[in-house]
């Protein structure tokens, strides 16, 4: 087999791997639930009769392997359980499917998400590029200082400067953001302005810093230098001779970096009252409402470990020594 | 040779005058080169610890002492106002200092105490001990630790310890990635053979020859970390799940008054007040981040920026 | 255009006038936030066909000269004075696009580390013509086909297709030819050779010095070629530059300056090579190792029946290139890598395989001095607390004792107690390999490892060094198990020889038995290999190797 395909092929074989012992500890989360839970959501009225069914229902009755099996397999079929809300002690069951709650705001998310990441990424990109190739100027100077500055900043803090200038004092743009389904495109990019905005603001720092490392790392290479001393002007210099071997940092970066924008998203859809799956995880948690919140972790994971594992992937397709083995 | 033998003494000569300085007086020369940016974090820095250790007397008013009017407008015996229930927003600030720096504190460091002294071990063993602690570090982040913590805290409930424990267990894991990597660099170098092959214990090999060359990037860690740690908590008090009322804290006052921001129109000072919380937190990680950047350059002249 | 055309390709017609003339050259480099001076004022001139050795120690400032000869200046370098004149332009004053022009067709560079060089991304044929095809000196095929040439001409294996090849799919030696002929494809007027074989083993350096000199001197192509190494500059060049802290120091053609150095220093770099100890022969054995195996982890085995005798106050040396071994038998002998068989005696005794098995008392009596001064102390540790541990930790000395036991040892290894407080970082690459030296005497030890103790040195320090061992050896009887590459050490301090090569022992014996001839394959490959300070031994030894493959190549 091809050093490339076998590589790839491993490292998607320890991603599917990692998921799946992930999948394990957020399973495994809710049996460290303390004192007796069915009697905590159904109240303190709950019938025994209703308290041993929603326990039945559970399978708080089965051997935690059982359980964990019916799980995954329900999940595997796209069956992501019960909501724990709704439930009432008189036994009452008005609690939604998860998959049905979840759906949507992950649709939502992925946009938000989307656009952000439309706008971040090459923005990013080019002040970092830019900024390492004029390393020490002025430009870079104000570019990285600024950047250092706004890492630092809570998103909440970006956000609320963000809704008192463009949306309290300045009103261009919406500061709830209440997309709701059915809505034209060009009406949901106007409402999500703000929390793209926000989000963009984090991730280009973040990644526009990780871009110029990156960069000023791969400038510092001997063969740049050899490059330079063939004569090579240098534009030649910067697509012929760094950039091939660019890719892999960059996507490393980028990737890296939407990671991180899947977690921001946590706190800026509450800020905007978005409703996206970060704002329903939150509200899951202050509920213990916990099959929305393993379905939440489960699918934040998911996007994590697949995002790592397509930058390991571009890495080793753009690596010439596994390209062309000896 | 001749004038190697006089390099010598003139080199000694300076060697001596080195190092009669004490460590102060060193400090206080490289303070004094110090660039503007890293100054002004030290103040900074200086300025919210004085807060935090005499908040009870800086504090006009009690940290849950109410009064009737809630939502009060600034004025000079409420300088920010007061919030939703009536407390006075300016006590609440600086007992928030208190609260949401040592809380953030105490899980850096106990994130770092677990984290350095598994990365050590690891990083001596290198054997199975090291693939088990490994392996686990890797499994735990690949979650990402807002969530993992959102999950843990819905399973545990929120109090002050639940979260200190669960995002110092979660930081950890990065603390022992740093360690880990560091050491084995340093465990390869031959003064560690050099004193294996004296006979020295593990112990004295630990205390004596690694600790001292990991300890500059684990400073800086400890400052990125502190920031990383106290981002979290604020915005975990932020979502409702962090630091639980009645305890003043940053994060959750920015949640608490958010509302005002509406009012900006109307009454700016009044829009401004969710905003006080929310920068104080920002203020305090920009100082320590200029001030850890400083010391990296310092120190390796190099930044690593993950 | 005309006239820049004339500047690539060089069409001017050779005279007497320089092809590189330098005056006055000043550089500096910014360091702890200010600009420093590099090169103090140098002149330097050099005639078409002509190659100028540049020689000096680590920090004299050689790569900078030589890449001002080019025009070139690092990141962090300026030019603050002076001039560089090649074929009459200015290259100081000239707009950077013009002097670029110039990169990789009339002035080439060839680097010290090949396998960083390479841009990893492409082929090494497409790296080889990039720059004649670039400037349209050539067609592609033509300088394909050229290249291909050229390879065959440097002894590449498999010329016509080697050129298809990425970079990390050649060996070191290979690459490093490969970049010569990268330099020749535009037929450069000039080449800047920067340490081109310091990375490679003795045997494979030869024969890369043997393919750039016979391709130079074909091209009548003039050449900068920098090195540390006399022996291999004698070989190389036609005059020789001595540089020392960013001055010159004395030039002079190659056989007058071999034969009467004028200066001082350019003596002192010469003297190394004449210090030399009578073989003295002893029967007294203090360290036996017999029939030692070992192997790293489950893997492939790398010493295979090795016994060595030390006699007591005696220096052994165990000599071979990189992967012959010869670390890991100080490995085995110090315990940190028990060997799967064989056994090691210390004094009559049999000494525990491990090191944790050993006694304090017979770890004291074995101690180790290591090649790199720099990573073998403790950088957080003053001089007198890396003296010290020794003596409180295996003889239990404290408070004034300790200090006045410190200062004695290092009187001994000829410094002065103003040493006492100062950290490593503080000393020079000398100065540091003394403190190991006075680190393993405190032990008082019968048997010190030396692990190419001198090899990251400087010619001019590695004397001192040597000195100093043969003196303490004299005064307090202690024996050497001294490993080194180069022979030139190896004359100079040891009794006896083992000849190692891929982890078995060639010969042994007393030193003279082993430098005359005749020799077993592999030594003689390996003592022929290593460059004499005559300035025809790669001549002679060329023709001699070319003689034995059967005759002269058409």
């Amino acid at each position: 087999m091809h050093p490339v395909l076998r590589t790839v092929l491993q490292r998607f074989a320890l991603g599917v791997l990692t998921l799946f012992i992930v999948s394990i500890i957020i399973f495994a989360s809710v049996q460290m639930l303390p004192g007796d839970f069915a009697e905590a959501v159904l109240g303190q009225a709950a019938t025994t009769e209703t308290v041993a069914a929603f326990r039945r229902e559970l399978g708080l009755d089965q051997p935690p392997v059982i359980r964990y099996l019916d799980w995954i397999g329900a999940l595997a079929q796209g069956d992501l359980g019960t909501s724990f809300s709704g439930r009432a002690a008189s036994g009452v069951d008005r609690s939604r499917e998860v998959a049905d709650l979840v759906g949507p705001r992950l649709l939502n998310t992925l946009f938000l998400a989307g656009m952000t990441a439309l706008i971040a990424v090459p923005l990013a990109l080019f002040l970092g590029i830019t900024a390492a190739l004029k390393r020490d100027s002025l430009y870079d100077k104000a570019v990285s200082t600024t950047t250092l500055t706004t890492i630092s900043f809570p998103e909440f803090f970006v956000a609320y400067i963000l809704i008192l200038l463009l949306g309290a004092l300045w009103p261009v743009f919406p500061s709830l953001a209440d997309v709701s389904p059915g809505m034209p495109l060009w009406d949901r990019v106007y409402t999500t302005a703000l929390p793209a905005l926000t989000l963009t603001l984090v991730i280009v720092a973040h990644m526009m810093r990780m871009t110029r490392a990156a960069i000023i790392n791969l400038l510092a290479s001997p063969y740049i230098e050899m490059a330079r001393l063939k004569g090579e002007p240098p534009r030649r210099v910067i697509l012929r001779h760094a950039l091939p071997n660019a890719w892999a940092p960059i996507a490393a970066v980028i990737a890296f970096n939407l990671a991180y924008l899947v977690v921001g998203v946590v706190v800026v859809e509450v800020v905007f009252v978005y409703p996206g799956i970060g704002q329903l995880m939150v509200d899951a948690v202050s509920a213990r409402d916990i099959p929305v919140v393993q379905a939440c972790a489960l699918i934040f994971a998911a996007t994590y470990i697949l995002l790592n594992l397509v930058a390991d992937i571009i890495g080793i397709v753009t690596n010439p020594r596994l390209l062309h083995p000896k | 040779m001749t004038d190697q033998t006089e390099g010598y003494s003139a080199a000694a000569e300076v060697g001596r005058f080195r190092t009669r300085r004490t460590w102060r007086q060193r400090a206080w020369i490289e303070l004094k080169k110090a660039p503007p940016t890293a100054l002004f974090g030290l103040l900074v820095i200086a300025g919210y610890i004085f807060v935090a250790l005499f908040a009870p007397w800086l504090a006009p008013y009690g940290e849950a002492e109410v009064f009737a009017q809630s939502y009060a407008p600034w004025s000079a015996e409420h300088p920010f106002g007061t919030d939703q229930i009536g407390r006075d927003i300016l006590t609440r600030l600086i007992y928030g200092a208190r609260n949401t720096i040592g809380i953030a504190f105490v899980t850096t460091l106990l994130a770092f105490v677990i984290g350095v002294s598994l990365g050590l071990v690891a990083a001596i063993n290198r054997a199975w001990l090291d693939q088990v602690i490994s392996r686990g570090v890797d499994v735990l982040m690949a979650i990402p630790s807002l969530i993992f913590a959102l999950m843990l805290l819905s399973i545990f409930g929120s109090s002050a310890l639940s979260l200190i424990l669960i995002i110092a267990v979660l930081d950890s894991t990065r603390v022992f990635r740093l360690t880990r990597s560091v050491a084995v660099g340093v465990v390869v170098m031959d003064y560690v053979e050099a004193a294996q092959l004296r006979g020295e214990g593990l112990g004295w090999v630990m205390r004596r020859e690694i600790l001292p060359n990991i300890l500059p990037p684990l400073v800086a860690e400890f400052g990125l970390r502190f920031c990383f740690v106290f981002l979290t908590i604020a915005a975990l008090s932020f979502l409702g799940v962090g630091i639980q009322p009645p305890t003043a804290d940053w994060g959750t006052m920015v949640r608490e008054t958010a509302n005002l921001i509406q009012f900006a129109r109307f009454d700016l000072k009044a829009g401004l007040t969710p905003l006080l919380p929310a920068a104080a937190i920002a203020l305090l990680t920009v100082a320590v981040n200029f001030v850890v950047d400083w010391f990296l350059q310092k120190t390796s002249g190099l930044r690593d920026e993950h | 255009m005309n006239t820049e055309r004339s500047e690539v390709t060089g069409a001017t017609p050779a005279s007497g006038a320089p092809l590189l003339d330098i005056r006055g050259l000043r550089i500096e480099g910014f360091a702890d936030e200010r600009w420093n001076p590099i090169i103090k004022g140098v002149d330097l001139t050099l005639h078409r066909g002509e190659v100028l050795g540049l020689i000096g120690e680590s920090g004299a400032g050689k790569s900078t000269l030589g890449l001002a000869a080019m025009g070139f200046a690092r990141a962090g370098v300026r030019f603050a004075g002076g001039s560089v004149r090649f074929d009459g332009m200015d290259l100081l004053t000239m707009p950077e696009w013009k002097r670029r022009r110039l990169w990789g067709t009339r002035m080439t560079y060839v680097a010290q580390s090949a396998a960083a060089s390479f841009n990893p991304a492409h082929r090494l044929i497409d790296q080889t013509v990039a720059a004649a095809v670039r400037e349209g000196l050539k067609s592609e095929a033509e300088a394909i086909a050229d290249a291909k040439a050229l390879y065959a001409q440097l002894q590449l294996p498999d010329p016509e297709h080697i050129g298809a090849r990425y970079p990390h799919q050649v060996s070191g030696g290979q690459l490093q030819r490969v970049m010569t002929a990268m330099a020749m494809s535009a037929r450069p007027d000039l080449i800047v050779f920067d340490e081109p074989t310091t990375a490679l083993d003795v045997t494979t350096q030869v024969e890369v010095l043997m393919s750039m000199r016979k391709i130079v001197e074909e091209f009548d192509t003039a050449a900068i070629y920098i090195t540390h190494d006399l022996a291999v500059v004698a070989q190389m060049a036609d005059r020789i530059k001595v540089l020392r802290y960013g001055e010159e120091v004395e030039e002079a053609e190659t056989r007058e300056m071999l034969a009467h150095p004028k200066q001082d220093y350019t003596k002192s770099l010469w003297s190394v090579r004449s210090l030399r100890k009578a073989a003295d022969p002893s029967e007294d054995v203090v360290l036996r190792a017999e029939g030692i195996d070992a192997a790293y982890g489950n893997r492939l085995k790398v010493l295979h029946d090795v016994s060595i005798d030390l006699p007591r106050g005696r220096t052994v040396a165990l000599v071979g290139e990189s992967g012959s071994g010869k670390s890991t038998m100080a490995k085995v002998v110090t315990g940190l890598l028990p060997p799967s068989k064989g056994e090691i005696t210390f004094d009559g005794a049999p000494l525990p395989p491990k090191l944790k098995d050993r006694s304090k008392e017979q770890l004291r009596r074995i101690q180790m001095i290591y090649q790199m001064a720099d990573t073998a102390m403790n950088p957080r540790q003053t001089v007198g607390e890396i003296i010290g541990r020794p003596l409180t930790f295996y003889h239990g000395l404290k408070g004034a004792a300790l200090e006045r036991r410190t200062v004695e040892l290092l009187e001994q290894i000829e410094l002065d107690a103003g040493f006492y407080d100062r950290l490593p970082g503080e000393l020079s690459g000398g100065q540091k390999q003394r403190i190991c030296i006075a680190r393993a005497l405190a032990a008082d030890p019968d048997v010190i490892l030396c692990d190419e103790v001198t090899s990251a040195l400087d010619q001019i320090v590695q004397e001192g060094i040597l000195k100093l061992l043969m003196r303490l050896q004299r005064e307090r009887g202690i024996a050497y198990l001294f490993i080194a590459h180069d022979i030139a050490t190896v004359e100079a301090i040891a009794d006896e020889i083992v000849v190692m090569y891929q982890g078995r022992v060639v010969e042994q014996g007393l030193k003279d038995q082993i430098l005359a001839p005749p020799h077993p394959d592999y030594t003689e490959l390996l003592l022929s290999s290593v460059p004499e300070m005559d300035p025809d031994w790669l001549t002679a030894l060329m023709e001699r190797r070319r003689a034995e493959a059967g005759g002269p190549r058409p």
